[in-house]
């Protein structure tokens, strides 16, 4: 058989650059003044194929390229797919939604497809280094778009905020690198994982590993690492937060899939209990902030904190049936996220006349389908069934009570229960009359273009389509799990890790 | 005949459904959604009538039955089919879906395709709960039942619609967390959730019986609270005054008390037994509290809501007396409860509409300007306190009965004490309502007697009334089946001697 040319390999990465790539070229080229928009059709273009790209994917064979430093397998087709449609909802909403006179639309699009490079070489990479610069690049476009909205205060206090604690964590993160290599003197995901039991200095590998988590947890803002979330929903516009909640986090999750699963399953012992301790944490820190919320945006953005905690639940579960549910949860919340973003964008516009949970009251009354198409997604979001929400935190903590952790199933669904009343605030809120007040009469219609009404079926379908009928999704999922080398958690190693944290350093025996 | 019955009840779920699709589509324009609404409902009460008439009482069992597999992994199955227990239910379901219908034809004004496309997803969600037979699936409709209700209280509430929109989803969806949990673990250890499969493992003694007691009580918890059983009670009274009519009348018992039986008793008798004792002294403070309550109020919703935690607490001391006439009653109360509470119903609505207050007191002397709604609203009152010969009598003369020879005499006087403070309250109502002398508002507003609409609906359901109370046959021998059946029968040696009905709790097989 004919060796698969490394070019293969990261085809979708490749489209999505040259996208960039065109975009800025083009919006370079066009005379001062001439209407932008058309640029976000270029790169919608681009995602699309990409898209497409990842699922031609499917007919390679699972192998790595460019000296085993990328992958391609079924796993990191499924979130090439979803981060490629993430990225796609996320550019047609700004297309109906950014504004005309906007000045760096070129800017905008052009960073968001570099943004998705970065994202999908982050899940697809099996080499720390490459992790490393692949979280910068995505993180860096995200930073940018974070401030976007430069003439508000908010927005550059947000991209300010969300870059230095970005930074730190990414310093974690290579600071942990660096450890990894010194105690098992390599790179590479797979060779680590064989190396990590037969490290002599095992409390290396545990601060590498712990400093690693911080810098991933950070990214998937888990609590106690969540404090930017807020501001920085608050300040970034709306579309990019859609597209911010969402895609990065997907991203990050796959690499912390991989860290766990695939880089320390020996350590499933130690970093098992720390992810439960995170997840209860999430939940509860996420939801308790959320319910004092009147800022829609910031009441989301705790939200997400503890969608963080519910997803960490499945890692309580053992090997692939972990990981598979893991994966879907992070389906359904971007299908659900970003279609609530997207709402509220449409709702609210690109300048945010009306950031509070009262200002949506008599949303269903003024504008019927976004009233019925908020009120969907919250219903998802709260975890009803025959939504992808629901299955979601279903595979999630059916994972966690598969490996044992029943008390976190129980945290996790008391919290979705607390979780409900404020996601049904907001959406009573949508239900009742309007007062009748000056400043609800004097809010026009939301306008709702072809491409928003694109972005919000396309996310309506997928939540539903996750809700009634999983069973597609959840196979990819699973074969993706399979994909990931997971020998599992192995007794017979704890004995030996335990020993050599407690001895300290051992001398190598002479060859 | 066979794929009829097969897929019969598939298609009393679908057809709500397509018919709230299709309300949702049609524009809202003179009365469109009313009429598609009142037809699909129509149709759907058609549908449910084939069932007592193919249902072989003589067989028992489940019938109906469909399964095929929905999702892989977890195994879940959409299961369907109906006993003895839930047949009737299904069909008083679906009488009260054109029941619903019509009381709302005049009472929503706007915003009428929101509000039949929900009540129809919401009739969907009710026949799921009582026909599936897979727990995820069960658990999937008693969670979509929760939505509509919370939007539509919202949406109509009279005066503070949301806050009690909230308080009812709060209340009812928080103890479904440990359902699920529940359900899950149930799971987990053998990679099933149909109802059957599970009730004969459990019976074998296939779980710790330590472990089998929370899951009990998650499963019981969930269901006390939606029937409500004191304590627990406290989102009935301020839904039932904000929830719009239709509404009202379709969500309180039924659901939770069907789940009592099927899921608690039925999976976990030995634990439900240990329960019992438990219940049936929160079933009997139920009834006297309720009673109690219901004669202070001043606000006709709030007498009726309390009036309705006297009467479920009666189904539930039913219920967990563990007798088979006592779950027999309980059950007939039920159908009859949800007869004559829909009339009741129906007919404060009609004074709402009319008159526009929930305030006792503002009323006097309606019978002299509105007196066909006196008459059906004293036949109606008569039927829900128990007369001979009406529906009500015959379910509270089985419980009282049996909880007096087969609990404890104790508790049945007590009881009886509140059927007595239930009559009181209720014939107090009527007197204050509709006799004395005319109130200020009434002989101020020109009398609007019943309409043609409302005549046709009221008076089946009052014929009905008397039916039920005079040949309960037509429903016993189905629901005796049910009771006696499995779930129950594989766990229970009834021992029935001259004076006491006990009930030992054997598990199936015999292993302890």
């Amino acid at each position: 058989m004919n060796p698969v040319p490394d070019i293969y390999r990261i085809l979708p990465e490749v489209i999505l650059t040259l996208t960039g790539v065109a975009v800025m070229l083009i919006d370079a080229s066009l005379p001062p003044g001439y209407p932008r928009r058309s640029l976000g059709w270029v790169a919608a273009i681009g995602t699309t194929l990409a898209l497409w790209a990842s699922l031609w994917q499917l007919s390679l064979p699972q192998g790595t390229g460019f000296y085993g430093t990328v992958e391609t397998s079924a796993f990191t087709i499924f979130f090439h797919v979803l981060i490629c449609g993430i990225v796609l909802v996320a550019l047609l909403l700004s297309l109906d939604t950014l504004p005309e006179d906007s000045h760096h639309q070129g800017e905008y699009y052009a960073l968001i497809a570099f943004g998705a490079v970065g994202m999908c070489l982050l899940t697809s990479a099996v080499e720390l280094l490459v992790v490393f610069i692949a979280l910068e690049i995505s993180s860096i476009a995200t930073y940018v778009l974070a401030g976007y909205r430069k003439q508000t205060a908010r927005g550059p206090e947000a991209a300010i905020k969300y870059f230095l604690l970005g930074s730190f964590a990414t310093a974690f993160l290579l600071y942990g690198i660096a450890l990894i290599f010194g105690a098992t003197g390599t790179t590479q995901i797979y060779k680590i994982a064989e190396l990590v039991p037969l490290a002599l200095n095992q409390t290396m590998v545990l601060a590498g590993m712990g400093l690693m988590l911080v810098g991933i947890l950070f990214k998937v803002s888990a609590a106690p690492f969540h404090v930017w979330t807020p501001d920085v929903y608050e300040g970034a516009p709306s579309p990019v937060v859609a597209l911010l909640s969402t895609a990065p986090k997907a991203a990050a999750f796959a690499v912390l899939l991989r860290v766990t699963y695939e880089l320390f399953p020996t350590l499933h012992f130690i970093w098992s209990p720390l992810l439960w301790i995170i997840a209860a944490l999430s939940m509860t820190v996420g939801n308790l902030a959320a319910l004092r919320q009147q800022n829609v945006k910031r009441m989301l953005a705790y939200s997400s904190i503890a969608h963080a905690g519910y997803l960490l639940a499945a890692f309580a579960g053992a090997g692939t049936s972990g990981i598979a549910a893991a994966s879907f949860y992070i389906a359904a919340y971007a299908a659900m996220n970003v279609g609530i973003f997207a709402v509220i964008t449409v709702i609210s516009g690109y300048d945010e006349s009306m950031p509070m949970v009262e200002d949506y009251r008599g949303l269903l009354y003024r504008s019927p389908i976004l009233g019925a198409v908020l009120i969907f997604f919250l219903v998802s979001l709260v975890g009803i069934p025959f939504t992808g929400g629901f299955f979601g935190k279903f595979y999630s903590f059916s994972a966690a009570v598969d490996g044992g952790a029943v008390a976190l199933a129980i945290i996790g669904l008391l919290n979705s229960g607390l979780a409900a009343a404020y996601y049904l605030r907001l959406a009573l809120m949508a239900a009742q009359r309007p007062d009748g007040s000056k400043s609800q009469t004097e809010i026009p219609e939301p306008r709702v273009g072809a491409a928003v009404f694109a972005a919000l079926a396309m996310a309506v379908a997928v939540t539903l389509i996750l809700g009634i009928a999983p069973n597609e999704v959840l196979r990819a999922a699973e074969a993706g799990a399979h994909t990931l080398q997971t020998p599992g958690p192995r007794p017979e190693v704890h004995g030996i890790v335990i020993e050599r944290l407690q001895t300290g350093v051992e001398r190598p025996p002479n060859p | 005949m066979n794929a009829i019955n097969q897929s019969i009840l598939t298609l009393i779920l679908l057809v709500p459904l397509a018919g709230a699709i299709l309300v949702a589509l049609v524009p809202d324009r003179a009365k469109l959604p009313n009429w598609i609404a009142l037809l699909t409902s129509l149709l759907t009460f058609g549908l449910t009538l084939h069932l007592p008439f193919h249902y072989d009482v003589q067989q028992g069992g489940f019938q109906f039955v469909f399964g095929k597999s929905w999702i892989d992994s977890p195994a879940i199955n959409y299961h369907v089919g109906i006993d003895g227990l839930s047949l009737w239910l299904v069909v008083l379901a679906g009488l009260l879906a054109p029941v619903g219908v019509l009381a709302s034809w005049n009472a929503i004004k706007e915003r009428r395709k929101v509000f039949f496309a929900l009540f129809l997803v919401q009739q969907t969600a009710m026949f799921g709960v009582f026909v599936s037979l897979d727990l995820m699936l069960y658990y999937g409709f008693w969670e979509l039942s929760l939505v509509p209700m919370a939007i539509l209280i919202a949406m109509y509430g009279r005066k503070d619609g949301p806050k009690a929109a909230q308080k009812f989803f709060l209340f009812t969806f928080i103890p479904s967390a440990p359902l699920l949990v529940a359900i899950l673990w149930l799971y987990a250890r053998n990679h099933t959730f149909d109802f059957e499969t599970l009730r004969v493992l459990i019976a074998n003694g296939q779980f710790p019986a330590n472990a089998l007691c929370w899951a009990a009580f998650a499963f019981l918890f969930a269901f006390a609270v939606k029937v409500p059983v004191f304590p627990l009670h406290g989102w009935l009274s301020d839904t039932y005054s904000e929830a719009p009519v239709a509404m009202s009348m379709i969500v309180a018992g039924k659901l939770g008390l069907y789940s009592m039986l099927r899921f608690h008793i039925g999976l976990f008798p030995v634990q439900a037994h240990a329960a019992a004792p438990y219940l049936i002294a929160l079933a009997v403070i139920g009834v006297l509290y309720g009673a109690c309550l219901a004669l202070v109020q001043r606000d006709f919703w709030k007498l009726i809501a309390f009036a309705a935690v006297s009467h479920l607490s009666l189904i539930v001391l039913g219920i967990y007396g563990f007798t088979f006439i006592g779950s027999t009653g309980a059950i007939y109360q039920i159908l009859s409860h949800g007869v004559v509470d829909a009339a009741l119903f129906f007919l404060l609505g009609v004074l709402y509409d009319r008159y526009a207050t929930s305030q006792i007191a503002a009323y006097g002397g309606v019978a002299s300007k509105l007196p066909s709604t006196a008459t059906l609203f004293v036949l109606t009152t008569l039927a829900m306190i128990g007369l001979p010969i009406l529906s009500g009598f015959v379910g509270e003369f089985l419980i009282l009965s049996s909880t007096f020879g087969g609990v404890s005499r104790g508790w049945a006087v007590a009881a009886t004490l509140g059927v007595i403070l239930g009559a009181t309250y209720m014939l107090w109502l009527v007197q204050r309502i509709f006799y004395g002398p005319q109130s200020e508002l009434i002989a101020s507003r020109p009398a609007d007697d019943l309409h043609f609409r409302e005549l046709a609906l009221l008076w089946p359901l009052a014929v009905l009334t008397l039916v039920m109370g005079v040949a309960p046959s037509i429903w016993l021998s189905a629901i005796q089946q049910g009771v006696h059946r499995p779930p129950l029968v594989t766990h229970y040696r009834l021992e029935s001697g001259p004076r006491r009905m006990t009930i030992t709790v054997v598990p199936a097989g015999g292993q302890r």
